[in-house]
């Protein structure tokens, strides 16, 4: 796949249209998705990042248009040659996402069902152990007076207090799809299910076959029931929630196109759930991934294997590639030509090194010179603008103007300048003339200054500033040597791969920290002078 | 006067060493110098006796303050001042001379009282300095070539 039509896909993000395909616009991924592609490793699996939004639709037919120079210029009324054009890239993603949305919404509801199925168990069974007895047979009850009452309301409280508490730590929104069964949630729902089960068990042979008539001895037993779903709660927080907030790990997570890396601390966690904090982290802490800035490498690259070739002066051509010996010769040769290229390689006088040098130089002094022009310009710009005080909105209502028509107004005179500096650092394709403008917008409602302005495209900012569409960066898999659910370990490694670049993450364990104590009297901090004295014998 | 050079017999009373870096040394490790023997009479002036020069340094001392050495870590007795035609100066003491051994007593490692103490004993006429100092090594390698 060539360069060129890598990032011709990319440019159409860039169109002056995006107002009307915004709201239309749906991304691509899509819930969980369990991918058996032969192409992958035997334990990839996929994460996806909520929300989870439908198939790619109009998006695709979104056209690619032609970088106008002088879109600064214009206001509106602006138009554009679209093609309906489609990028190597973009009929990669298609297929993924037409082969991965299918079956997964079952496991979801699948899951959501159980869990709302042992709810109800768990919160009914105490009920029905009360009211059964009186249900079935009410006439050879005991009565049970006060005791039984003041238990009847610890019940209720403690029901109550189980059902607060459920409802905070499991009925939050999914952050999202984990490829794997979460093993502690899974542990814990089946040790719930086991313990009313073994409690029903009890009760049906013990008391309902038997028609005990001791009802203060039923209560008692459906209060124990709900003290240990209380201790069971307790269990969960502590394995779900508590357990990995003590540090463990220092993960080194590497991109693989910039090598940009970050580090982070993370507590004793299975490697799925790893993965999912180093993603959230990613969006955070990560400079955008811009591909526009990988391209001079690559020629570099290309312009290296370019240079040599390899002739076979001698006419020693192996007949046919043959089993056993012939083969062995066609590899031979081989062997010989790559070690032959390389040699000459690291002989050649290479001056491409010296292009480098000039050429970074030169473009150094071309992103300053940008810089300058465009602060300037700004800064200009918003000295046009001024702020109207409250007395002032009742004395002179003419031409009075809201933020997104200040903003408007001043935009044409810095456009020029900011679209020059954003070609220049390989940019343009991140911000559209739209998000410009509202950007522009929202820092004259807060009384920025224009260097408060510039700072986004000063500096590559963090995934999460872009728009969705700019990141480059929705759907995940996870490439593992061991198990996902199996826990960090010192040394290992895994990969968060994306359809253009991968995140390399290596774990390593915190060390032991052993500190000792050291008492310093305060009286004993004394000092001398140095001495060089001199004495005549 | 005996000049330097007719003292550097080697193996009768000098140490000929044969390392370029006289003065300083290797903790551990013995010191090699090339050494003068120097004979001080001491002079009587009134109830004191004198030799007629001071000394400095001293491994309670600040070795870094010392002009005379070429190690600034170096904590040795060196010779900072010479009386003019006092018995030091006759005897051929020179300033900046470092003090090996005082009557075979160390002087490379003492205090700056201790050595005071060594040099001004009451009941000894006589002492005998082994002194170095950079002229030395450079004479003795004149001489050998």
């Amino acid at each position: 796949m060539d360069t060129e039509s890598t990032y011709s896909g990319y440019s159409y993000y860039s169109g002056r249209s995006r107002g009307s395909h915004r709201h239309g616009e749906r991304s691509r991924d899509h819930h969980k998705s369990r991918s058996k592609d032969g192409s992958r490793s035997e334990k990839s699996v996929t994460i996806n990042a909520p929300p989870a939004e439908p198939l790619l639709g109009d998006s695709s037919v979104l056209g690619e248009e032609v970088q106008d120079d002088n879109w600064g210029e214009t206001t509106t009324a602006v138009t554009g040659t679209s093609e309906h054009s489609l990028s190597q890239e973009d009929i990669v993603r298609i297929t993924k996402d037409l082969e991965d949305s299918v079956g997964l919404d079952c496991r979801r509801y699948f899951t959501l069902t159980l869990a709302v199925v042992l709810g109800l168990l768990v919160f009914l069974t105490p009920l029905a152990f009360l009211a059964l007895p009186h249900l079935l047979w009410p006439d050879k009850l005991l009565v049970c007076g006060t005791a039984c009452e003041g238990l009847f309301i610890s019940v209720a409280f403690k029901l109550l207090i189980l059902l607060l508490a459920v409802w905070a730590l499991f009925f939050r929104a999914p952050r999202a799809g984990l490829p794997r069964v979460f093993v502690f949630r899974a542990l814990l729902a089946v040790l719930v299910l086991l313990f009313v089960v073994s409690y029903w068990l009890f009760y049906g042979v013990r008391i309902l076959d038997s028609q005990d008539e001791n009802y203060q001895g039923i209560v008692q037993y459906a209060v124990s029931l709900v003290d240990a779903l209380l201790f069971i709660h307790y269990l969960a927080i502590v394995l779900l929630e508590l357990r990995q907030l003590q540090p463990a790990f220092s993960v080194c997570v590497t991109r693989s196109t910039d090598g940009e890396t970050r580090h982070y601390n993370l507590g004793q966690l299975s490697i799925q759930r790893a993965a999912l904090a180093i993603i959230e982290n990613y969006y955070r802490d990560f400079s955008v991934h811009n591909p526009a800035l990988l391209t001079a490498s690559k020629s570099r690259a290309a312009k290296h294997l370019a240079g040599l070739k390899v002739y076979n002066v001698d006419g020693e051509f192996p007949a046919t590639p043959a089993t056993g010996p012939g083969n062995n010769a066609a590899t031979g040769v081989a062997h010989s030509q790559s070690r032959a290229m390389i040699a000459a390689a690291a002989r050649r006088r290479d001056t491409s090194h010296n292009e480098l040098y000039y050429e970074e130089a030169e473009h150094e002094r071309r992103v300053r010179k940008r810089k300058a022009r465009l602060v300037v310009a700004v800064e200009e710009a918003f000295t046009h603008i001024k702020r109207m005080q409250e007395e002032e909105q009742k004395k002179a209502p003419g031409d009075v103007m809201d933020p997104r028509e200040a903003a408007q107004a001043i935009f044409p005179s810095m456009a020029r300048s900011l679209q020059k500096y954003l070609r220049t650092t390989r940019q343009q394709h991140c911000h559209s003339m739209e998000s410009i403008q509202q950007h522009l917008a929202f820092c004259i409602t807060n009384n920025m200054t224009p260097k408060a302005f510039l700072e986004s495209y000063l500096t590559p900012g963090p995934t999460l500033q872009y728009g969705r569409e700019r990141w480059l960066a929705r759907q995940w898999t996870l490439v593992s040597e061991a198990s996902v659910t199996s826990g960090l370990k010192e040394g290992a490694i895994f990969l968060l791969k994306c359809i253009d670049f991968s995140l390399v993450v290596t774990a390593k364990r915190i060390p032991y920290i052993q500190l000792s104590e050291e008492f310093i009297d305060p009286k004993s901090h004394k000092f001398v002078l140095r001495l060089q004295s001199e004495t005549s014998v | 006067m005996k000049g330097p050079l007719s003292y550097l017999q080697p193996g009768r009373n000098t140490k000929v060493s044969d390392q370029s870096e006289t003065m300083s040394f290797i903790p551990g490790q013995p010191v090699t110098a090339v050494v003068q023997r120097i004979e001080i009479r001491k002079l009587r002036q009134g109830e004191h006796l004198i030799l007629g020069f001071s000394i400095g340094g001293g491994i309670d001392q600040d070795p870094g303050q010392n002009p005379f050495s070429e190690d600034k870590s170096d904590k040795g007795i060196y010779v900072t001042r010479v009386t003019p035609e006092g018995p030091a100066e006759v005897a051929g003491l020179m300033m900046g001379d470092k003090v090996m051994q005082v009557n075979g007593w160390d002087m490379t490692m003492v205090t700056h009282d201790q050595a005071r103490k060594r040099l001004t004993k009451k009941n000894e006429d006589v002492v005998r300095l082994l002194v170095t100092r950079k002229s030395l090594e450079q004479a003795v390698k004149h001489s050998m070539m």
